[in-house]
């Protein structure tokens, strides 16, 4: 550890400045969890938010409003945020595709699909199965997304990708609305599996897809040097000594499981993934190191943010928190469209 | 004149310890590979002298680009080996063979807004693991590095802010950084201006000659190979039709068989290396250009 001590000063201020940034991050998405808390039908203070945290009085029913109702959302967001934006990050990366994230490419409404099939056609409701249900569907509409992509002329390239994406991502909505319809389902339930909701989910989920969801989201931080070499090309990385292939399937079934994770415990939440890691890009560089940790913070505080204006917005209805996250997500994907193909 | 000889780089020049018996490191034995189902190498043998610029050279899809990712492990052979100090590199660690070897392969995609800085540091990837981090070590590799390739003044702007040649230089520093003796290069002047080329390919003498490094380079330019190879190889379908010193296998015949190229070939006096001057055929007369 000696050399390590020894570094020169201009590491360390490198290594010192993303610390000091991911600490502010932090200390934002607490503030931003505590806003998600505070507001809603009935608004309480931040004091009281943060008094019911630090010294939970099972006597206030504000407390009790907090720790069964409000915040196991927030951190239903948080959880699902994070998992997005990092899926997103990886996934450009691996492809050395901008456009790429779980939504546009495909995997949202692959797991979605599976799951509503699992639970409308098969009655299969178990939380230990759903997270594997929707793991299988995200894998297959992946593979098929880029089957139809290298089958295209021209090969797989980000425009035949987003096509085929877009392509299965309307074939499998389809069928996602003629199941409930059959089914005569609530609104409720197929808004949550259509455009993705956090509004009543079940949080008996987080049991069963939290544990993958972590070890995936560790998995992400820690292959990120491996990425960032895999994104300077193909035959750079294996040159480097990286096991390319070794490396995009262990990177497959990271993205996956985050996909699948996420998707059964709030829905497709779309374009999550896509703005969050470009966003990072533009203070944090192009090192995955420090891409992939930034994508899970910033997706995690823009999430409770973005589910923070969906209760909020039109009191006392609440619009569908993947509503909004496309509302705000489809004019920056058609910036950065822009931005790119300039 | 195919003999299969390292010891005979008798070249006139100021290659080190050319015409002494010199080791070789990296070795092919009938090595044969190819994309799926179409084979590319036809069974090469090729001894890689250690510490001289090696220049392989050939019409498009020869197979110099494929003899050259085989060697760097990149492509795995469907006959014969690759040797890498005796050892059969396909049956290697892949880190262990880029601790030992370099490549900088052709079309390298630059990260958007990756600095130099960093773009450079990429290179001690094969030096680094999770528990072992980035040291002083790294640190000095990549300023070495930087400097070598006199990129230092624009280490901290974006590499795809750059020029070609200079995000060349780039490129050729992060494998400087991977601090290997060996150092394989595909086609690293294609696509740059001549003067950059001729810079380029001066840094690279520099390396072998004074640094010792041994430099596998695939070149399309024929002049400029002939220019700067200790040791020239030259292929035609997937075999090397001809192997050793420019001054003894740059020559009208032989450009005639591996290219199918009409040429003349002469001695530059201020260089003493060859130049090929290729011959236009004239069907018909040139017209007449009246000046003024």
């Amino acid at each position: 550890m000696a050399d390590v001590e020894e570094v020169a000063r201009p590491t360390n201020l490198r290594r010192i400045a993303p610390a000091g940034a991911a600490l502010i991050m932090c200390v934002v998405i607490v503030l931003t969890m505590a806003v998600h808390i505070a507001v809603g039908a009935k608004q309480l203070p931040l004091s009281t938010v943060f008094e019911a945290l630090l010294h939970k009085n099972d006597k206030v029913f504000d407390h009790i409003i907090i720790w069964d109702l409000r915040l196991p959302r927030a951190i239903l967001a948080v959880v699902v945020g994070a998992a997005i934006s990092v899926a997103g990050a990886l996934m450009q990366g691996v492809t050395r595709n901008p456009l790429a994230d779980p939504g546009i490419l495909g995997l949202m409404a692959g797991a979605s699909f599976a799951v509503v099939t699992a639970l409308n056609l098969f009655g299969i409701s178990s939380p230990v199965w759903l997270p594997v249900i929707a793991a299988a569907g995200a894998l297959v509409a992946a593979v098929v997304v880029y089957g139809i992509a290298v089958w295209a002329p021209g090969g797989a390239t980000p425009a035949t990708l987003t096509l085929s994406g877009a392509a299965v991502t309307a074939f499998l909505g389809a069928f996602i609305s003629l199941m409930h319809i059959m089914n005569e389902d609530g609104f409720d339930q197929l808004r949550v599996w259509l455009t993705g909701s956090l509004a009543g989910r079940d949080l008996g989920l987080l049991i069963y897809a939290g544990p993958p969801l972590f070890v995936a989201l560790i998995a992400g931080l820690l292959l990120g040097r491996q990425v960032t070499v895999l994104s300077m090309g193909d035959e750079v990385a294996a040159g480097l000594g990286v096991k390319t292939g070794h490396l995009k399937l262990m990177l497959l079934a990271v993205v996956v499981v985050l996909t699948a994770s996420a998707v059964t415990l709030a829905g497709p939440l779309g374009f999550i993934g896509l703005v969050i890691p470009h966003a990072v890009r533009l203070f944090a560089g192009s090192d995955y190191r420090l891409i992939v940790p930034f994508s899970a913070l910033a997706g995690a505080a823009y999430l409770t943010a973005v589910d923070t204006v969906a209760r909020m917005a039109l009191q006392p209805q609440e619009i569908s928190t993947g509503l909004v996250t496309a509302m705000i997500g489809a004019p920056l994907f058609v910036f950065l469209v822009w931005k790119k193909t300039r | 004149m195919a003999k299969d000889s390292p010891n005979l780089i008798g070249i006139s020049g100021d290659a080190p310890a050319v015409g002494t018996p010199t080791a070789s490191r990296l070795q092919a034995k009938t090595l044969c590979a190819g994309y799926d189902n179409a084979p590319v190498l036809d069974g090469i043998d090729l001894t890689i002298p250690d510490g001289c610029i090696t220049a392989l050279v050939g019409p498009n899809g020869c197979g110099k680009s494929t003899l050259l990712k085989t060697l760097a492990r990149i492509l795995k052979p469907s006959g014969g080996t690759a040797l890498l100090d005796g050892k059969d590199v396909f049956s290697s660690n892949t880190r262990e063979v880029a601790a030992k070897l370099g490549l900088l392969p052709q079309g390298p995609v630059t990260p958007e807004g990756l600095t130099v800085r960093e773009l450079v540091a990429q290179g001690r990837f094969p030096h680094q693991s999770l528990i072992r981090q980035w040291t002083r070590a790294d640190e000095d590799a990549v300023n070495r590095a930087m400097q070598t390739a006199d990129i230092t003044d624009f280490a901290d702007r974006p590499v795809d802010s750059l020029s070609g040649g200079q995000r060349q230089r780039c490129w050729i520093a992060m494998v400087l950084a991977q601090e290997t003796d060996l150092i394989l290069l595909d086609e690293p002047t294609t696509f740059l201006d001549l003067k950059v080329q001729v810079d380029l390919m001066n840094l690279l003498t520099q390396l072998a000659h004074a640094e010792r490094r041994t430099l596998v380079i695939v070149l399309h330019e024929l002049n400029l190979a002939a220019a700067y190879a200790d040791y020239l190889v030259m292929m035609k379908n997937g075999k090397i039709v001809s192997r050793g010193a420019v001054a003894d296998i740059f020559n009208a015949e032989t450009l005639k068989t591996v290219f199918d190229l009409d040429a003349t070939v002469i001695v530059d006096n201020a260089s003493g290396r060859p130049v090929c001057v290729p011959l236009p055929k004239r069907h018909v007369q040139p017209p007449r250009v009246v000046y003024g």
